[in-house]
């Protein structure tokens, strides 16, 4: 039956390149979701990330935003099939040329194979964060803002558990909100975990996915929190001070961004991971999925507590 | 101990399950099953300290709690989502952290700056 399926895979594979055979395919990893995996045709590699048969998902604006991230510089995948409204597959797909590097946190951050992609990574991160904040979004149609703050205070809300410390953070977040500088293409989960490295630095960023209209210090902000730090010692992806971060950027914009925005944004962020820890949690005690994993996460909520409390007694003192 | 329970303590036998697990069962297993592994050797760690930790956790809970005049946290939740503490959420968070403390000393101890 999954060779079937897997042949199945192939032919249709066949079908969208047109091309005689596929060859190598193999599945990567599956998230809840999505499946990625990885294949050769005509001598060049791919990967498809497909919606898993049977879940509802799409791929919707995606596809529109890596390519246009292609061709203004940004170092991502190069998208080969937008396959968001397409068939041949079973369900929406996407396929783009492969990137070679490493994703995992710890690995970049820890591995001598690393060592000399770690001193310019920081500045790759600003940079690439700058080049993707410019992009025209008026070329990317179906592109929508989002209002992340009100968004996750409707997610704590129907998750009902109380947590006074991530209501103090939302009333603070809204008594100092920033007046909004400009509004553009955000990645929507920019950091550690979601890049692909290699040993001469940044060779891709991924997971375009909750990409929106946003305020660009959120990508900033995000890329700060504790949580992205994966143990580093510093704030830029746990390698790199606030200084060589916004430094880079202001390279690329001419603009340098302002410190407490960011700040703005990595208290939002880290009260946003806290709340996706709950979901996790509730997504096994609710028993959608049962795991022992995201049981395990939502003894990781406290740890945003204590960083909000960290970022906000010491900024407002 | 607690009566009329035999030994092993619950907090004995969470050991001896640790000792097994990073003894035994870690070294014959690899990739997502080690991962997940250690996971489970976490959790039992998060629970021996919550068993050793959590009575006197709670009364500290409750204190702080009361210093804010309320029952529980939903209570101080919703008064703080209603604004009763704008003018100093800076002191709420001070006056929390203790407890929040608590929790991360349970969770993952090594968290704490």
């Amino acid at each position: 039956m999954v060779g079937s399926t897997h042949e199945e895979l192939e032919q249709g594979l066949a079908r969208v390149l047109n091309v005689a055979s596929i060859t190598n395919l193999q599945r990567l990893s599956g998230g809840a979701s999505r499946e990625t995996w990885r294949f050769a045709a005509d001598g060049d590699e791919f990967v498809l990330q497909r919606v898993r048969p049977g879940t509802i998902g799409g791929f919707q604006v995606e596809p529109r935003v890596l390519s246009a991230a292609y061709y203004a510089g940004v170092p991502v995948a190069e998208l080969v099939v937008d396959g968001a409204d397409r068939t041949e597959l079973k369900a929406p797909f996407m396929i783009v040329r492969a990137v070679e590097g490493e994703t995992i946190a710890r690995k970049i951050l820890r591995d001598d194979k690393f060592d000399t992609a770690r001193k310019v990574l920081t500045s790759q991160l600003g940079q690439a964060a700058a080049h993707l904040h410019q992009i025209d979004v008026s070329s990317i149609p179906g592109l929508v803002a989002d209002d992340q703050m009100m968004r996750y205070q409707t997610v704590l809300r129907d998750l009902g558990e109380p947590h006074p410390v991530f209501e103090a953070a939302f009333r603070w977040l809204e008594i100092n909100k920033p007046e909004t500088t400009s509004s553009c293409l955000v990645h929507g989960d920019y950091r550690l975990g979601n890049i692909m490295v290699n040993d001469n630095g940044l060779s891709a960023i991924l997971d375009w996915e909750l990409a929106h209209i946003g305020d660009p210090m959120e990508d900033l902000g995000w890329l700060c929190v504790r949580a992205w730090r994966f143990g580093g010692a510093f704030p830029a992806a746990g390698l790199g001070t606030y200084d060589q971060l916004f430094d880079a950027y202001a390279s690329v914009t001419g603009v340098r961004p302002d410190p407490d925005v960011v700040r703005w944004w990595e208290i939002l962020g880290t009260l946003k991971w806290g709340i996706i820890c709950i979901s996790q949690a509730a997504t096994h005690l609710m028993r959608i999925a049962r795991s022992h994993e995201l049981a395990a996460i939502g003894r990781r909520v406290c740890e945003n507590e204590y960083d909000l409390i960290e970022l906000l007694t010491e900024r407002t003192q | 101990m607690t009566a009329p329970h035999d030994r092993p303590t619950a907090a004995e036998l969470l050991e001896a399950l640790h000792e097994w697990m990073e003894r035994d069962l870690l070294p014959g297993v690899d990739g997502r099953l080690q991962f997940h592994t250690r996971v489970a050797i976490n959790m039992i760690d998060i629970v021996r300290r919550e068993l050793e930790l959590g009575p006197d956790q709670e009364v500290r809970h409750q204190e702080v709690l009361a210093s804010f005049g309320m029952n529980d946290d939903a209570e101080l939740a919703a008064a703080i989502r209603e604004g009763a503490f704008d003018a100093n959420l800076v002191d709420v968070l001070n006056r929390l952290r203790p407890v929040v403390e608590d929790k991360v000393r349970v969770a993952n101890p090594r968290y704490l700056l």
